[in-house]
């Protein structure tokens, strides 16, 4: 069959166009998936070396010890993804609608924080909501934040740390899929009696909801493992999955327990995709 | 298993010499009547010099000059022909060999010649028992004679093959007398309401663990299951109370200087470093006591022996040591250092935080080594501090 297909020229094409790619994920991809599922029923310790027992254990212990911290990650990243959301959307409406000639300019502006790195925007965040800085002194004159209160060491300022950082992957795909609408359906819809929010709700949304559901997958999926923002922003109740992570292999080298979460938190994210996909129809995923 | 290492290191060290090629290089031929036995051409292989000597360490550990520039790494350049490539790329002991350990445990260079590492974690004993740290050149260290009587026998490197001192320090507890009344007590630190969410407390298991265990009344060089415990609950009932705003590793130095901290658990010598930009930060052993620690230099495997013996010999000359301990402020290792302070910056040699006198050392403690390697209580002390 194989041979059959290759011998049609266009199919042979697509498959040597994909190859790279298919190498590429086998390599770096699929082949260090393969060690870390290894790897998570491994036992032992650093001192006396690991071997593969089935050591089915490690995921047990994993969900049994650190359920709370799996939970706040899917809190920190869902409440981050919504935030993001209802953010980006009027931002992305607005360039692609009347963004005009300076849609581009825009655009870039979106993009500008990438050009400085992670870590140092996360610790700039330390800066900018430091206890003695403008922004908790002018939240404490208000009475928003009573004295004494702060936003650095909080789960708000990881929440707010995860939004900033991931906002353009939510903001770029929702312009994409915003900027592509032809204008003349919301014309139309106008022109049937809808008012304009009717128009926004029946046409425009519908229409963007690729753009919202690529969006939230880009948002959500990196959030949920992310553990930065919880060690630069957080304090000691904030710890996400990533950082438990981090610690089971950075500091206690427990190698078999960090592959067994890690492959825990694939997991949960994968379900909870495919339950997301079913709820919205899988053809918006792919627009 | 060799092969990697030599390959590796000699490909890394032409790429490194390749980019500075002349100076280093020249001064390199020309210095060889200064002590370097690898000048002659003989029949002999004498050992020879890298062009780079690539050096790991902690931040604020050694002498600094505006610009970035580090006197006593200038000298060792001028004098040996070796550029030193001094990263400060250690916060703290365990991530820093969580780093190291994959190409250690492949038996490649981990691109390294000396690191530094501190007694009180498990890792120094870990590198020896393991096999992945090289002996020292001892015939290169002759100043090795200038090593203080009291640190010659580490139970984990009873003849210093391994190691030497870089320095020593005390945890105690710091804080910003602007902000707050002092704090010398443990019981303040952890229970005063007026510093509530603004201590800190440090990631390192045993920094942490030998102070509460004191204040609890408990000997941290004698840990049982039972004060183990007792000092977890202490810490726990801290964290629960919103006392303690994070675990910190060396960043704990910015958070108390701009005041996001109040108070924190402190190594001696930073303290005396960041008073030279904020003068109302103050330190103390607490009053039951704080704990003494020595970070060792070592060699990974894959390290140029011979350069970092050598430059190990030059920082076990007194006066050297002295330039580095005028800057960094901490217990310093080499005998005679005092003396040659004296003539440059006597305030300094009087400093009890460099040369301690005989109640301070009463009042620190030496973390249970045992304690370092119970794979139980350090998986109870992260998942405490990464709750």
């Amino acid at each position: 069959m194989g041979f059959a297909f290759l011998h049609r020229h266009r199919g042979s094409t697509a498959y040597l166009l994909l190859a790279p790619g298919m190498l590429f994920l086998t390599v770096f991809f699929l082949v260090p998936l393969g060690f870390l599922a290894y790897q998570s029923l491994e036992s032992g310790s650093i001192d006396f070396g690991y071997a593969f027992t089935w050591s089915w254990h490690n995921y047990s212990g994993a969900i049994s010890g650190y359920g709370k911290q799996f939970k706040r990650s899917f809190a920190y990243a869902g409440i981050a993804t919504v935030i993001a959301l209802l953010v980006s959307y009027p931002v992305a409406y607005w360039i692609a609608f009347r963004g005009g000639r300076w849609k581009n300019l825009l655009l870039l502006c979106i993009v500008a924080p990438f050009f400085v790195t992670y870590l140092i925007r996360t610790l700039a965040w330390q800066t900018i909501l430091s206890d003695n800085g403008l922004v908790v002194r002018t939240l404490i004159d208000l009475h928003i934040l009573s004295p004494g209160g702060r936003l650095l060491a909080t789960g708000t300022a990881v929440v707010a740390g995860i939004t900033y950082n991931f906002l353009p992957f939510m903001a770029l795909p929702l312009y994409v899929s915003l900027e592509q609408i032809d204008h003349t359906l919301i014309e139309a819809a106008e022109d049937l009696y809808a008012s304009k929010w009717r128009a926004f709700f029946r046409v425009t949304f519908p229409l963007s909801l690729p753009g919202v559901v690529a969006g939230t997958l880009l948002t959500f999926i990196p959030a949920a493992g992310d553990f930065i923002n919880a060690q630069l922003l957080g304090s000691t109740t904030n710890h996400m999955i990533g950082n438990v992570i981090n610690s089971k292999y950075n500091e206690l080298i427990d190698y078999p327990a960090a592959a067994a979460m890690s492959f825990i938190l694939m997991a949960i994210i994968l379900a909870l995709v495919l339950i997301y996909a079913r709820a919205v129809g899988s053809e918006k995923l792919t627009g | 298993m060799t092969d990697p290492i030599t390959r590796k290191v000699f490909l890394r060290r032409a790429a490194a010499s390749g980019s500075i090629l002349t100076v280093p290089g020249l001064l390199a031929a020309c210095g060889g009547g200064s002590g370097s036995p690898s000048a002659g051409g003989g029949t002999t292989v004498a050992p020879k010099l890298a062009k780079t000597l690539h050096f790991s360490n902690w931040t604020l550990y050694i002498d600094n000059k505006p610009g970035g520039r580090h006197p006593s790494l200038d000298q060792f350049q001028k004098k040996y022909g070796v550029h030193v490539d001094y990263r400060e790329d250690i916060n703290d002991n365990a991530s820093f060999f969580s780093k190291i350990e994959p190409d250690l445990a492949r038996g490649q260079s981990t691109g390294r010649d000396i690191i530094v590492m501190t007694d009180n974690s498990r890792y120094p004993s870990l590198l020896v028992k393991k096999g992945w740290v090289e002996k020292l050149d001892k015939s290169a260290i002759p100043n090795i004679k200038n090593l203080v009587p009291q640190q010659r026998h580490p139970s984990w490197d009873p003849n210093r093959d391994y190691s030497l001192p870089w320095q020593s320090g005390f945890t105690g507890v710091g804080w910003n007398e602007k902000l707050t009344d002092p704090v010398t007590s443990m019981g303040d630190l952890l229970g005063n309401k007026k510093l509530k969410g603004k201590v800190g407390l440090l990631t390192e298991f045993s920094d942490t663990l030998a102070l509460v265990m004191a204040y609890n009344g408990d000997d941290p060089s004698h840990i049982t299951d039972k004060t183990f415990n007792k000092a977890i609950d202490t810490i726990q009932k801290a964290v629960h109370a919103g006392q303690i705003r994070q675990f910190y590793g060396n960043d704990y130095a910015s958070a108390l200087s701009n005041g996001d901290l109040v108070a924190t658990m402190a190594w001696s010598g930073d303290i005396v470093q960041l008073q030279a930009d904020n003068s109302h930060l103050k330190w103390q052993l607490p009053d039951t006591g704080g704990d003494i620690w020595t970070d060792n230099m070592l060699i990974p495997k894959g390290g140029d022996v011979y350069t970092a013996s050598v430059y190990m010999n030059w920082v076990y000359t007194p006066k050297i040591a002295a330039e580095i301990e005028d800057y960094v402020n901490y217990v310093c290792p080499v005998l005679g250092a005092k003396e040659a302070l004296v003539k440059q910056d006597p305030a300094i040699a009087n400093n009890p935080l460099i040369f301690p006198t005989k109640q301070m050392l009463d009042n620190a403690h030496i973390i249970d080594p045992t304690a370092l390697n119970n794979e139980k209580y350090q998986t109870t002390w992260q998942n405490l501090i990464s709750a």
